[in-house]
Formats: C-alpha cells, sequence, structure tokens
C-alpha cells in the first residue's frame, strides 16, 4: 500500500531501458517517501526478468506471464495494471514516455480516475500549500514536464488522486544498478484472475521492429552539416551528437550534393524549413538560400573554421574551430552536466 | 456493412512550431497574439484517414467533435471545406481548466449522446500540450478499445478494421473490432486540400453564437440550407456530473509555470577550448535548450 510502482516493459525477455531508468528513479523516489519500491512485468516467458528487475532495489516484483500477454495490446495489459492498482494501491506510479506507456498511462489513469502527466523530464518530491482550502499536502510527487512546444515549463501536482501518475521518456533518467544481490520478493499473478479472455480481441498480424523515417522537421533540435564538415567521418559525429541531444540531423545543399547526406535532410529553400528550439549548424557558410530554411529557429550555434563566415551573424553562439574537434566536447559536456 | 458512422475528434491550439523569435516577448513570456489558432495537425492526419473511408463507402457519415471557445467553430467549416458532413462544437465555460481526464470526460459523454459510432478517429496528439491522453482516455470513458499511432488504415471490411501502426521501433498490422477508438500519427498520410465547391456552399456554416455576434439576416438561407447550421452543445445538452468537470474534475494541478527565456542575444564568440564549450553546455541546459 502506498508504495512506488514501476511499469516494466519487456522485449525479446529484456527489460527496456526506460524502466531500467524508472527503477532507479523509483528506488530514489521510495527511500524519500519511506516506502517500498515495487514493479510489474507483464508478458510472455518472465522467468528471468526478476534477476534484471529485482537489483534495482525493487522490494516486490508482480508477474503476469501468460502466452497472450506479449506482444502489448492495450487491453489485457490495461486490466492486469488496473486491478493489481486497485488491490495495491500504490501512491505513485511511473510508466515509459514509449509507444507503450503513452497508450497504457492514460487508460490507466481515466479508468482510475488518476492523474496523469505526460513526458516529465524531472520528478522531485515536495509539499503543496492549497490556499483555496488552507490545506497542507506533503510529499507529492512534482511531475516537471515542458509544455506549450517546450517554451515553458510546468510543475503539475496530483493532490487529491492516486496513484500520482507520470511518463519520462527514455534517456531523461539515469539508470543503476542499486545492489545485484538485492532481496526483493517476486509474486506471480494467477493472469485469469486479472485479465479476461474478452480483453483479447485484437490481433497482431504482423510485427516487426525496424529504424523509423526520418523526421527532420519536427526534430526539436536540429544538428545541421555542410560541406565544411569534409568528410562521412566527420559526419557521423553529428549523428552522434543528434542522438545524445534527442534531435535529428539535417544538412545543407551543399553537403547532399556532394554526398554526405541524404535528400530528406536538406534543410534550405529548396529542401525543407525546419524552426526547432536549437540548431546546431556545422561547418555550414551560411548562404541565404540555406538561411531561408532554419533561420526562424529558437537559438542557433554556429561551428566553423572560417570566423567571418555569414552564419555567425544570426547565431547565438559562435564557435570558431574544427567540427571533429567542437562535437566530441559538446558530447562530453553534455553527458558531464547532465546525468 | 456499406456505411459507417464516423466521429472525428478535433482540437483548435495555438500554433506552437512556429514559435520563432517574434513570438517571445522582451521579458521571456509568450507572446500569443502571433500565434495563429490552426486545426491540430496531426487531426488533420485523422480527418484524411476518415475521409478515405468515406470515400470507399460513400453512405458513411463523417462529424466532427471539437471541444473549445467560440471561435473553434472554424475546425469544423475546415472539416466541411474538407469533405464532412457536419459537426458539433462542444463549448461551455464549465469546461474551462480541463486536464486531459476532465477533457475525456466531457468529451465522453458528449459521444453518449452521438448515437451508434463504428469509428473514433483523432489525432495522436495536440501541439499544444503533446500528450497524447485525449484518445486513449476518452476510449476507457466509452469502454471501446483504442487502436494508437495509426499511419495507414489498410482495410475496413464488415465490423473490422487492419491498420498499420507506428511504434517507436517499427511497426505493427493490427486487426481489429469495431468500435474503436484509433488515433493517427502524424507520419500517416496529409489531409486532402479544401475543396473549392465545398468553400461555396459551407462558408456561411455558423453556429447559433456566431449568428447573432453577426448583423447579416440568415434566416432564409438557413431555413433552405439547414446543413450550414453547425451545432453547438453546452454542458447542458449533455449528461454530466459536475465533480467531474473544469478545474474540479481535472486531478492534475499546474503548480507553477516557468517561462523559457528564448530571446535572441547577440552572438558569443567561443573558441573550441574545453571550458568555453563546457560553459556553453551548461547554459544551454540551464536554459532548458537541451536536456
Amino acid at each position: 500500500m502506498s508504495n512506488v510502482f514501476v511499469y516494466c516493459e519487456i522485449e525479446d525477455g529484456q527489460v527496456a531501458d526506460v524502466s531500467q531508468e524508472l527503477l532507479t528513479k523509483g528506488r530514489t523516489l521510495a527511500n524519500e517517501l519511506k516506502c517500498k519500491l515495487e514493479a510489474i512485468a507483464i508478458g510472455s516467458k518472465l522467468d528471468k526478468v526478476g534477476d534484471q528487475i529485482i537489483p534495482y532495489g525493487v522490494d516486490t516484483l508482480y508477474i503476469a506471464d501468460d502466452e497472450r500477454l506479449f506482444p502489448y495490446q492495450t487491453l489485457p495489459h490495461t486490466s492486469i495494471v488496473v486491478n493489481l492498482f486497485k488491490e495495491q494501491k500504490p501512491q505513485i506510479a511511473l510508466m515509459g514516455a514509449s509507444s507503450i506507456g503513452r497508450d497504457l498511462g492514460p487508460r490507466v489513469s481515466s479508468a482510475l480516475h488518476s492523474g496523469l502527466t505526460a513526458d516529465c523530464t524531472s520528478l522531485v518530491i515536495g509539499d503543496h500549500y492549497d490556499k483555496k482550502q488552507d490545506k497542507n499536502y506533503e510529499n507529492l510527487l512534482y511531475q516537471i514536464r515542458p509544455a506549450f512546444g517546450g517554451n515553458i515549463i510546468a510543475t503539475i501536482i496530483n493532490p487529491d488522486c492516486r496513484p500520482q501518475m507520470a511518463t519520462v521518456r527514455e534517456g531523461v533518467m539515469k539508470k543503476e544498478i542499486l545492489d545485484p544481490k538485492y532481496k526483493g520478493k517476486v509474486v506471480k499473478l494467477d493472469v485469469a484472475k486479472y485479465v479476461s479472455d474478452e480483453d483479447f480481441v485484437v490481433e497482431i498480424i504482423e510485427r516487426h521492429m525496424e529504424k523509423s523515417k526520418v523526421n527532420v522537421k519536427g526534430a526539436p533540435i536540429v544538428v545541421a552539416g555542410g560541406y565544411g564538415v569534409g568528410s562521412k567521418e566527420n559526419f557521423q559525429l553529428l549523428y552522434d551528437l543528434a542522438e545524445v541531444l534527442g534531435g535529428e540531423v539535417g544538412a545543407s545543399r551543399a553537403a547532399v550534393d556532394s554526398g554526405l547526406a541524404g535528400h530528406e535532410r536538406q534543410i534550405g529553400q529548396t529542401g525543407i524549413t525546419v524552426r526547432p528550439k536549437l540548431y546546431i549548424a556545422c561547418g555550414i557558410s551560411g548562404q541565404i538560400q540555406h538561411r531561408a530554411g532554419m533561420e526562424d529557429s529558437a537559438q542557433i550555434i554556429a561551428i566553423n573554421t572560417d570566423p567571418e563566415a555569414p552564419i555567425n551573424a544570426i547565431a547565438d553562439y559562435v564557435i570558431t574551430g574544427d567540427v571533429a574537434e567542437v562535437i566530441p566536447k559538446m558530447i562530453k559536456y553534455y553527458k558531464k552536466n547532465t546525468k | 456493412m456499406k456505411a459507417y458512422n464516423i466521429i472525428v475528434l478535433a482540437k483548435q491550439v495555438p500554433d506552437t512550431r512556429n514559435v520563432g523569435k517574434d513570438a517571445m516577448k522582451a521579458d521571456g513570456t509568450i507572446n500569443r497574439a502571433v500565434l495563429p489558432a490552426i486545426f491540430n495537425p496531426e487531426d488533420l492526419n485523422a480527418l484524411e484517414q476518415a475521409l478515405r473511408i468515406k470515400d470507399q463507402f460513400p453512405e458513411s457519415k463523417i462529424n466532427i467533435l471539437t471541444m473549445g471557445p467560440g471561435r473553434a467553430a472554424d475546425i469544423i467549416r475546415e472539416g466541411l471545406y474538407r469533405g464532412v458532413d457536419g459537426g458539433i462544437l462542444l463549448t461551455d465555460r464549465a469546461f474551462a481548466g480541463s486536464d486531459t481526464l476532465a477533457t475525456s470526460y466531457a468529451i465522453g459523454q458528449a459521444l453518449k449522446k452521438m448515437g451508434k459510432i463504428d469509428m473514433i478517429i483523432a489525432g495522436r496528439q495536440a501541439i499544444d500540450g503533446d500528450t497524447a491522453q485525449v484518445g486513449p482516455q476518452v476510449a476507457e470513458k466509452l469502454g471501446m478499445l483504442q487502436i494508437t499511432y495509426v499511419e495507414e488504415v489498410l482495410e475496413v471490411k464488415d465490423k473490422t478494421v487492419t491498420v498499420k501502426r507506428r511504434l517507436e521501433n517499427g511497426v505493427e498490422t493490427a486487426k481489429c473490432p469495431m468500435p474503436l477508438v484509433m488515433t493517427v500519427n502524424g507520419s500517416a498520410p496529409d489531409c486532402r486540400a479544401r475543396n473549392a465547391k465545398r468553400i461555396m456552399k459551407f462558408k456561411k456554416a455558423r453556429t447559433v453564437t456566431e449568428l447573432q455576434k453577426e448583423n447579416e439576416d440568415y434566416t432564409a438561407l438557413y431555413n433552405e440550407h439547414p446543413d450550414l447550421m453547425i451545432q453547438e452543445w453546452t454542458v447542458n445538452d449533455i449528461e454530466t456530473d459536475a465533480s467531474q468537470l473544469g478545474l474540479t474534475g481535472s486531478p492534475t494541478k499546474v503548480k507553477t509555470v516557468e517561462n523559457v527565456v528564448l530571446q535572441a542575444k547577440d552572438s558569443k564568440v567561443i573558441s573550441a577550448a574545453d571550458d568555453e564549450i563546457e560553459a556553453m553546455m551548461v547554459e544551454l541546459i540551464k536554459s532548458h535548450t537541451i536536456g
């Protein structure tokens, strides 16, 4: 009762990174609240998942194991989580802001009439004083997230409804095993008691995991390369930086024409127009046709060996240096200061 | 079955995608006045999927349900221009301050008044909140199946829909029974353009409130063309429990809001030295630009 709960996603017998990150965060929150950390794993052939989950400091792991429970389907997983939450009454429930968590979370919150905050970037325990009711709430979960297209940061609370639910994207929290020998209990649920046959109405005909399409236009951060990047190896650095920051890679026409990047990434008058929160222009001189496709970006970093490159005039940060030297440092200092 | 009753859920949103330098005031707050109100982009993808089903089964009916202030009637007009049969604007001060759950409750109660529905189609998420919650929450309120992240409706046959879903790491093809709630991904095909003849026909479509504000007398026109009347529902037109509406009915509360300052500064010129790059990354993390 009143514990912290984490829903664990499992693919091919492996617990998803995002779930491991949430278990780590969940342990911290449970310590602060002086309660237990609990987890639920739903799927098929889950004999070994306890060995992966318990070391994060999980006190009780509930397992619902049935061959019909993999791959994920909305209704059966919802029924199990909702029925288990009705029994166990957690105070906090965390899920990945993934295809699964963003499908399951709202369904569960709607069934339990509990508040859910999507895509939190930070979770903190804190108090709240409600002026209208003259009531003090202790130890609430502050669910902190960007809103309004990333232009504001909101702190959301659920004063009265339980569980306080939040989803978090992969890579936002760090993952850290608490103790490989942690003593936790595994409870195997009698699946038939939690889910009915009528919940299995969807027939999954085909399923394959593949790389998703390039989406430079919708990316909040764009790392774009020009002819000045020089080589395919250097261009790989742009992909590394984009991956770390959660962005996409774009390119100037010169880079596309010289074969450094595909057409689908071309930014500018004859390519796509982007307006990300942050545009990192690497080895791009900044011809007008390129600027037309990116000058409305909220912030611009220009990395160039040429201190007189036209792009510098519209940049917030001008870094005079070599892309191959600067990008690895940006990755290094981003990682150092975020996790 | 030759005809389906389809409801498209659509929302009018501020265009947060185009937040450029001019959209931020000097004090760092958002200048909402410069952000146009638009049809939520993924709801247009949803509308296109609905129109394609109607192309195949022309006897089908598509109605848009939108919740918002009076000006959200634009959403229904836009739908009419592109091929829907009609729409309902759900508008009332009682809905103000709703979080996703209170919104879903109000929308769910309105849907319960809309007769037998085969498919409810909505965009995956709205760009002003990016929560992707209302679709699944509505489905739960109605006790319907949901199928999220639809990229393509592959087949509609009898009482089943087969769809391709775009997941973060792959694709899935699923066959689902009706009735159901479908949410459509931005990677689905763009919505068709407005039809010129339909613009001529529906440009005078109005809600009662809009008619009262305009001085022109449309009485004769509306008597002749009742399909020009956009239905407007208030809280009194649906059955609701007041404790589940608006701010009161919202489990989540906004404790604080902090503006992210995005104003353009004079360029900072730095070198490739470690300390200078680290200082820049720290600034970007602190301003929530990254991280």
